[in-house]
């Protein structure tokens, strides 16, 4: 199959965005009110503020690392203004979203206070957003771009519809040698084995047992009960799922029906190629998509069934259901109806043809339903207390 | 029209595709559509919620995708809704 084309942003690094962001980052909790500020001064920026970003340390300190300058280094962003309280670590970011040759620049606020660091970052806001206005969408393919795929408040009918739809597309995805990534490390419990068949060597298979028994094993030394209001969660419940077991197999149909696994991600990592690839992220969607987004990711194709409404301030969020109910109470939420899988009128093959063709529009700029709702969701992960 | 749908022919429950009540007769069939099965509900059975193909008893195990996806904990008969108040992970 030829791949389709699209109009994207082709960054420095060879790699291809759909949006054309100018970020401000804060680098930690106390830098969001100037960030903020920044943001509400020149038009057209995207300031990030999170609950983050002071004395983390070991593997959680490496995921905030990875996952800062990796929000930077997204495609999706043409340029970045990082402030931080001290120039350090603020350093340390801006440093790492160079290396991309997008332009970076930084701010801190110690020994300056916010006012001046705002009308400073501010200037050089405006610098950038300028420059990126005037750059072009030039034509891609479809295989240029890197997507990610998770559900959220899932019911059966995402097992039986939207999930599927999805695992039609990734299967297309990976033929035309794009790049794509699952994860949902706890929400794949009690189709491991499954998912494990579909690794394309027995070593990757192995490294994915590993991850999923160290997260299970975290999840039985903190459990109380038997997370039957965690996982499944209520919205779950309410839509007919029971246990995390058929929870786990709905989910398991967005990895397609041929394609197999090539590699094992960290959180925030990004792939070093093409195909498939497995990312130990959370079950909870704004962490998990932050991940993504954090790793390279420029798309999310997103199935709901009771309607989780989830969207990401530098990725466009395409959400698709299969629930009748959802698209008609939550229609301005849903990108895609795929309810007619439900009835008969409609087929996977359609389905995914209806997907890709959506995946095609937002990828040349047109909004989700997320983007246009505001939907901006930004999370970072924790891995464990702060020293 | 479909009132049911069955992921795999191995499985031993079907997915309601709109509210059912109790007393209806049902049509239901896999979703490849390579087997049909006719069925009496005899509870309401919401939308997406699972109806029992066959009578369980406790320790039973349901199986949906062709897969097992937990234990029956309290006695079910062909036609009644299955969640959690018969029905609870084997995982956690």
């Amino acid at each position: 199959m030829e791949a389709p084309r699209i109009k994207g942003y082709r960054r420095e690094n060879g790699r291809v965005g759909v949006r054309n962001h100018v970020i401000i980052l804060p680098v930690d909790d106390i830098s969001n009110a100037a960030a903020e500020a920044v943001g509400r001064v020149i038009e057209g920026t995207l300031a990030l503020p999170h609950a983050y970003g002071r004395l983390q340390f070991g593997e959680d300190l490496e995921l905030f690392f990875r996952t800062m300058i990796g929000i930077g280094a997204n495609p999706n962003v043409a340029a970045a203004i990082v402030i931080g309280i001290e120039p350090g670590w603020t350093d340390r970011i801006v440093q790492g979203i160079a290396k991309t040759g997008k332009p970076v620049a930084g701010f801190s606020i110690e020994r300056s206070g916010d006012l001046k660091t705002i009308a400073a970052a501010s200037r050089k806001a405006l610098e950038f957003v300028q420059w990126a206005s005037e750059l072009q969408r030039e034509e891609c393919s479809m295989s240029d771009l890197y997507v990610s795929v998770k559900c959220g408040e899932s019911d059966t009918t995402t097992g039986l519809a939207s999930c599927p739809t999805v695992g039609n597309v990734v299967d297309r995805l990976i033929e035309i040698k794009g790049t794509a990534s699952f994860g949902e490390t706890s929400e794949l419990t009690g189709g491991e084995h499954v998912v494990k068949a579909k690794a394309a060597t027995p070593e990757i298979g192995e490294q994915f047992m590993k991850v999923y028994n160290e997260y299970n094993e975290f999840i039985l030394q903190n459990k109380v009960n038997d997370l039957s209001e965690s996982q499944p969660t209520k919205g779950n419940i309410r839509g007919g799922l029971t246990t995390i077991e058929e929870k786990a197999f709905g989910n398991i149909e967005k990895l397609g029906k041929r394609t197999k696994f090539v590699g094992v991600l960290k959180p925030a990592e990004a792939p070093s190629g093409k195909g498939l690839w497995f990312m130990d992220t959370s079950s909870a969607a704004a962490e998990a998509l932050t991940l993504w987004a954090a790793s390279g990711a420029v798309l999310h194709l997103f199935p709901t069934g009771q309607g989780n409404i989830i969207g990401n301030p530098v990725m466009p969020v395409v959400k698709l259901s299969g629930n009748p109910l959802t698209c008609s109470t939550m229609s301005e939420h849903i990108d895609l109806d795929v309810s007619g899988i439900l009835t008969g009128e409609m087929d996977f093959d359609q389905a995914g043809d209806r997907l890709q063709e959506l995946m095609a529009r937002t990828a040349n700029g047109r909004l989700t339903a997320s983007e246009a709702l505001g939907h901006r969701e930004f999370v970072m992960t924790k891995l464990y207390r702060s020293a | 029209m479909r009132d049911f749908l069955i992921h795999n022919s191995q499985d031993n429950v079907g997915v309601a595709v709109r509210d059912v009540k109790s007393g209806e007769n049902l049509a239901g069939e896999t979703i490849d559509k390579s087997n049909g099965r006719k069925l009496t509900a005899h509870q309401d059975i919401p939308l997406g919620h699972k109806i029992a193909l066959k009578d369980f008893k406790v320790g039973d195990t349901v199986i949906k995708y062709g897969e097992d996806i937990g234990k029956v904990v309290a006695q079910i008969r062909a036609g009644e809704h299955v969640h959690i108040h018969n029905l609870k992970t084997k995982r956690w």
